[in-house]
């Protein structure tokens, strides 16, 4: 449990860590990552139950990036929830990492799915939720797909079984952050009307603010009231939230280097500041 | 260096396009990879942008190709492939006049790791009836493979690109021959049979093998389907020891087709370079050949000791 203050301050700490990592690996995706990181922060330091000592606790909460290229987001919280030192996270992308450049549970036994290859990972999170029905437990499982990877098919195969099997227990978030790769979903394909789009699929429905902690976890709390449908939070979000100059599609896949890496921090650093103060 | 194939492949297409009134080109969220983008910046009427859903982009392609269109659909060689039973059926069994293309090919793409990189696209493609499966080792034979595949030739065909650039390997007088390896050097004691990015460093290899008393033909393999198979069984005669080169899994791509080739026709001794049964990983491209033999001297080691053996 944290206080929307404790969860800004560490989702700032987060953001600072992904910049560096992006900037020192020299590739990667800041855009996605910081759009998605203030729901990661919700969930890994409010929400979720989880044990980074136990990581293989049987009780845990699941959590599935199947957005995978966002994964430097997901590293800096599992380093900064205790699973691993965070030293580590400097080698992000580099030779014999843990940090493979897409999740890789193999390397890093505290990820739940291997993904990158977009549209599956809410399929593997369905299945994660149907294990727990399976076994009568009441662990649940999130998870975090993008807007552009709404576009895939399975996407929407998994839209039509999870309300099949009543999969409460599957808590999943659309980062909304209007960019892909050739340009915003508006232009390359769009995807509206997208909330009536997953009700019409008979799931629990929510449209928020993604960077509002308050609104992040009031919509988790509202998912513990409603029965036997999975629940869709779209979370409109900003591509490169938190960094002036890292907006939009242009940021998507592209490493910041040393000058804009030292900007974003400075940047970073007195936002910190500001919320300390 | 030279440019990427991925680049040639665009810039050939947009170039290809304007006589070429006939073709139409598909991609999915990586027009600005696979190097579609500059046909899309020109001829916007006969571009198609599908978004992230490459099972659909295969089976409208499918669909538009046999109304009589010639079409290019590009990806990721790895998430194009992937959605194999489209391929197999809309596509393949569908007759249609489809161009596959799958760029990011190889451990050489470097950083993003494992799930972007066409490490199995050959196994896949290569098993399929009737599919013809293409590999150009340099910007030029990439330029008259895109030419060939636009106005000469029918049906479906998978073309494999590089991330990477690639070493500038034939000029401006190459004449492109479907079907038919390229002998770039010639030697008696080993033949070293390579596809793709890596052709550069097996030449090299083989340059560099002289000095040790090793003798080697180096053949450029563009065409993985048809392989040719009288140029295989004649150097395998000649000279009865074998090598592949491919940045692919040794199983199911150039190495397995020579392979074929060699028991059904002229048994030789064998040695396939590329990933032995590995999952790809991160790290620099220079590196990750360092490490999985794929340098040139990684290759002039393996086949100085598959010689002297
Ligand atoms: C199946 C598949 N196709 C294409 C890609 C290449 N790719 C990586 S990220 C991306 C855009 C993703 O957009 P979105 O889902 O909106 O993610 P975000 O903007 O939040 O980063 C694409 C097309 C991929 N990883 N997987």
């Amino acid at each position: 449990m944290a206080t929307t203050k404790e969860l800004a301050r560490i989702a700032n700490k987060l953001r600072i860590d992904l910049v560096k990592m992006i900037g020192a690996a020299g590739s990667g995706h800041p855009g996605g990552s910081l759009s998605a990181i203030d729901i990661i922060t919700t969930l890994f330091f409010h929400e979720m139950n989880h044990r980074p000592k136990e990581p293989k606790w049987p009780e845990r909460d699941r959590f599935v990036l199947s957005k995978g290229h966002a994964c430097p987001a997901l590293y800096a919280a599992l380093a900064h929830a205790g699973y691993f030192d965070k030293s580590i996270l400097k080698t992000l992308r580099k030779l014999e990492s843990p940090l493979q450049g897409h999740p890789d549970p193999g390397k890093l036994p505290y990820l739940e799915a291997a993904t990158g290859s977009l549209g599956q990972g809410l399929s593997v999170a369905q299945g994660i939720a149907l294990a727990a029905k399976v076994d009568k437990k009441s662990w649940r499982c999130f998870c975090i797909i993008g807007d552009g990877e709404t576009q895939e098919g399975q996407i929407w195969e998994a839209a039509m079984s999870a309300p099949k099997f009543k999969l409460d227990n599957l808590i999943v978030f659309t980062d909304y952050n209007h960019g892909q790769i050739d340009g915003s979903p508006e232009d390359v394909m769009p995807i509206e009307p997208i909330a009536d789009k997953w009700r019409a699929f008979n799931w629990h429905v929510q449209s928020i603010d993604g960077h509002s902690f308050e609104s992040i976890m009031e919509a988790i709390n509202n998912t513990k009231r409603v029965k036997d449908k999975p629940h869709m939070i779209i979370a409109n979000t900003e591509k490169g939230h938190g960094v002036s100059f890292m907006k939009g599609v242009n940021w998507h896949g592209k490493a910041p280097n040393k000058e804009q890496t030292e900007k974003a921090i400075k940047e970073l650093e007195e936002m910190g500041r500001n919320l300390d103060g | 260096m030279g440019k990427a194939t991925r680049v040639a492949f665009g810039e050939a297409l947009a170039r290809i396009g304007e006589k070429n009134k006939n073709i139409v080109v598909f991609d999915a969220d990586l027009s600005v990879s696979t190097m579609s983008k500059y046909f899309a910046e020109k001829f916007p009427e006969r571009f198609f942008e599908m978004g992230i859903a490459e099972a659909n982009m295969i089976g409208t392609g499918a669909g538009i190709a046999l109304q009589g269109k010639t079409a290019f659909i590009c990806s990721f060689g790895t998430f194009l492939t992937g959605r194999f039973d489209q391929i197999k059926v809309s596509l393949n069994y569908g007759r249609a006049n489809v161009k596959i293309v799958g760029t990011h090919s190889g451990i050489a793409i470097g950083d993003d790791g494992y799930s972007q990189m066409g490490l199995e696209d050959l196994a896949l493609m290569r098993v399929l009836p009737k599919m013809t499966v293409l590999q150009p080792a340099d910007a030029i034979e990439t330029e008259c493979i895109v030419d060939f595949l636009a106005n000469k030739h029918e049906g479906p065909a998978y073309l494999r690109l590089t991330r990477q650039n690639t070493e500038d390997l034939f000029n401006a007088s190459y004449h492109y021959n479907f079907g038919k390896g390229v002998i770039l050097r010639e030697g008696k004691d080993v033949a070293v049979f390579a596809s793709g990015g890596v052709v550069a460093n097996a030449l090299h290899a083989a340059e560099a093998l002289i000095k040790d008393g090793i003798s080697a033909t180096v053949v450029n393999i563009h065409t993985i389907k048809p392989i040719d198979v009288e140029i295989i069984t004649r150097l395998s005669k000649e000279t009865q020891k074998i090598v592949t080169v491919e940045d692919h899994q040794i199983v199911g791509g150039l190495g397995s087709a020579v392979a074929e080739t060699l028991s059904d026709n002229a048994p030789a001794k064998l040695l396939r370079i590329g990933i032995r049964d590995q999952y790809g990983e991160s790290g620099t491209p220079d590196e990750l050949y360092e490490k999985h033999g794929l340098s040139t001297p990684g290759i002039a080691r393996q086949i100085r000791e598959f010689v002297s053996h």
